[in-house]
């Protein structure tokens, strides 16, 4: 499997906070990789960093290259816009927008032109039945998708960005606002959804980094200390601080 | 000492008390008497008369009661202050809530404070200096004293109103939709006309209301561009008198106990009604954007 993504010597700063110190990485298309590490370690920068959205916060600096299918996302002729239609975002609390649960799907379409008038109760369906959430919603797509569970918010969420045909999926702690049993449902739906999209996942429960992931990253004070396979890095670290992390003995 | 400070606990307490119930009783009485001097229009006409007659000819003999010219004009030129501050107020709004630059917000917000202190006799007095020959000549009109006069004027001390509570709106809406839609590939633009605005509208549109329940009450600056002719309008373009126009020049030739005198507080009445009713349905608005 080739790289999708390819971080080489990222350096970001917040004002002269350096968050983010030489890191550099290779993603693998459509696997699961995990960043994992203690809070406040830069996981959600470096994430931020791979859809650009570190460009909406005043002052920050970034340094390094990032390549996404062999382009370099932060040369001048790319448009953020399209990158964030490949590059998609799942975010910790579900944040489907106040409309209806069509128009949450049809949202992203819309904006980028992608489908004419007729096409779009297809694609609702097809995105729908893409995070399992078709036979639960059919029959309640005009009703507000803030009344959804906290669960059938996240899927819907994750359903936006089947509907622009995303590659790549961000999700910073998808799971943290859910109950165990949903997360699990999650979990699985992560595993399904991979033979479509490479799955980039921040999680602070070592479990779920553990069974779901097929590489992981462990941070630390704004550097990855070690990459690889989830099951060398959970069974044999080299780094003396990855194995004090997964063990538990800080963090 | 402890039997001081409970003295003074009790006392504190009361008089809390007897002030909240005291806004309550005021407001009671005043509507109480409104209503009392108020119906007693109905000695002299008929309610469908008073509502609906076309003339008003107060002083005539018999006088003619008919108030429609007078709900017309008003109603047109709070149409108008609509038309024109509505848009206008929710655009600036967002300018200010979401685009404009730190340093052209709050010297903007500085303005429209400033615009909400404006007395609106002062306003009046540019209205009828600077807008109305303005009018008069660009139109070409006879006269540029004229429902649009009003309206102008009007819109203008809706702005501040609609902008400040439509603003806080805006900037009440949770930033996680703007992320997730920017994060979707939306433009700003995008972010802000699909989705910001529907997460904002209770609040926009309780804005608005309170911004016309500001204005359907404004007496001084009407009164000094409109024309006060009390005929049927037709169009913006020609002189109508509003309700509070009238109360307002008229209360104080008006013979107490004359069927003249009881029809000024009927209007009055029909007045409270009117705003008593945009500001209910705006809190309906204002509640409802709370409790999601
Ligand atoms: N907008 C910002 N401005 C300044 N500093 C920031 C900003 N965002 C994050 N930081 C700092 O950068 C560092 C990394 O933050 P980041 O959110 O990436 O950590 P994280 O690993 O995702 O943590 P958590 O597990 O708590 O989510 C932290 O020290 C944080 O305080
Ligand atoms: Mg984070």
């Amino acid at each position: 499997m080739s790289a999708k993504i390819k971080v080489e010597r990222l350096n970001l700063w917040y004002g002269a906070f350096h968050a983010l110190i030489d890191v550099g990485l290779s993603v693998r298309e459509k696997a699961i990789t995990s960043l994992i590490g203690p809070s406040g370690c830069g996981k959600s920068t470096l994430l931020r960093c791979l859809n650009r959205m570190n460009d909406l916060i005043d002052d920050v600096r970034i340094e390094g290259s990032v390549r996404i299918d062999g382009q370099d996302i932060y040369a001048g002729t790319s448009a953020p816009t399209a990158l964030r239609k490949k590059v998609g975002m799942v975010f910790q609390r579900p944040n489907p927008f106040p409309l209806s649960v069509y128009e949450n799907i049809a949202f992203g379409p819309k904006v980028h032109h992608l489908a004419k008038a007729d096409e779009m109760d297809d694609i609702v369906e097809d995105s729908l039945k893409a995070v399992h959430l078709w036979d639960e919603l059919k029959d309640r797509l005009d009703e507000n998708a803030l009344a959804l569970s906290l669960e059938q918010k996240q899927r819907l969420c994750i359903a936006r960005l089947a509907a622009v045909r995303s590659e790549v999926l961000l999700m910073d702690e998808p799971c943290s606002a859910l109950d165990p049993l949903a997360t699990l449902r999650i979990e699985e739906l992560m595993r399904y959804l991979r033979s479509d999209y490479t799955i980039l996942i921040v999680t602070h429960n070592m479990q779920q980094a553990a069974r779901v992931s097929d590489d992981t990253g462990f941070m630390l004070l704004g550097e990855l200390i070690e990459f690889g396979r989830t099951t060398d890095i959970f069974t044999r670290p080299q780094d003396k601080r990855t194995e004090d992390y997964i063990t538990g003995r800080f963090g | 000492m402890a039997g001081f400070r409970k003295v003074k606990e009790f006392v504190i307490e009361k008089l809390i008390f007897a002030s909240g119930i005291a806004s309550i009783i005021f407001v009671a009485l005043i509507f109480i008497f409104l209503l009392s001097e108020g119906v007693s229009v109905l000695k002299s006409t008929s309610l469908g008369a008073f509502l609906g007659g076309r003339f008003w000819y107060p002083i005539s003999d018999p006088p003619k009661l008919g108030i429609l010219p007078l709900i017309l004009g008003s109603l047109l030129v709070t149409a108008g202050a609509i038309v024109l501050a509505v848009p206008l107020g929710i655009g600036a709004a967002f300018y200010i809530a979401d685009v404009a630059p730190a340093k052209i917000r709050s010297l903007l917000k500085s303005g429209v404070e400033v615009l909400a202190a404006i007395p609106s006799v002062v306003l009046g007095f540019l209205g009828i200096t600077l807008l109305v020959p303005f009018l008069k000549h660009t139109l070409g009109l006879p006269t540029g004293l004229t429902a649009l006069a009003g309206s102008i004027m009007l819109a203008f001390m809706a702005l501040p109103t609609i902008i400040t509570i439509a603003e806080d709106a805006i900037n009440a809406v949770p930033r996680e939709y703007k992320e997730g839609a920017l994060a979707l590939g939306a433009t700003h633009w995008q972010t802000l006309t699909r989705v910001i605005i529907y997460g904002a509208m209770p609040g926009i549109i309780a804005a608005s209301m309170l911004g016309i329940g500001r204005v359907i009450g404004e007496t001084m600056a009407v009164m000094m561009v409109t024309g006060n002719a009390a005929v049927i309008p037709t169009s913006l373009l020609q002189p109508v008198r509003t309700l509070t126009a009238t109360i307002a020049a008229e209360m104080g030739e008006a013979a107490k106990g004359s069927p003249h005198y009881f029809a000024l507080f009927a209007v009055g009445l029909v007045l409270f009604l009117i705003s008593f009713l945009i500001n209910l349905t705006a809190d309906l608005f204002l509640n409802r954007g709370k409790k999601r």
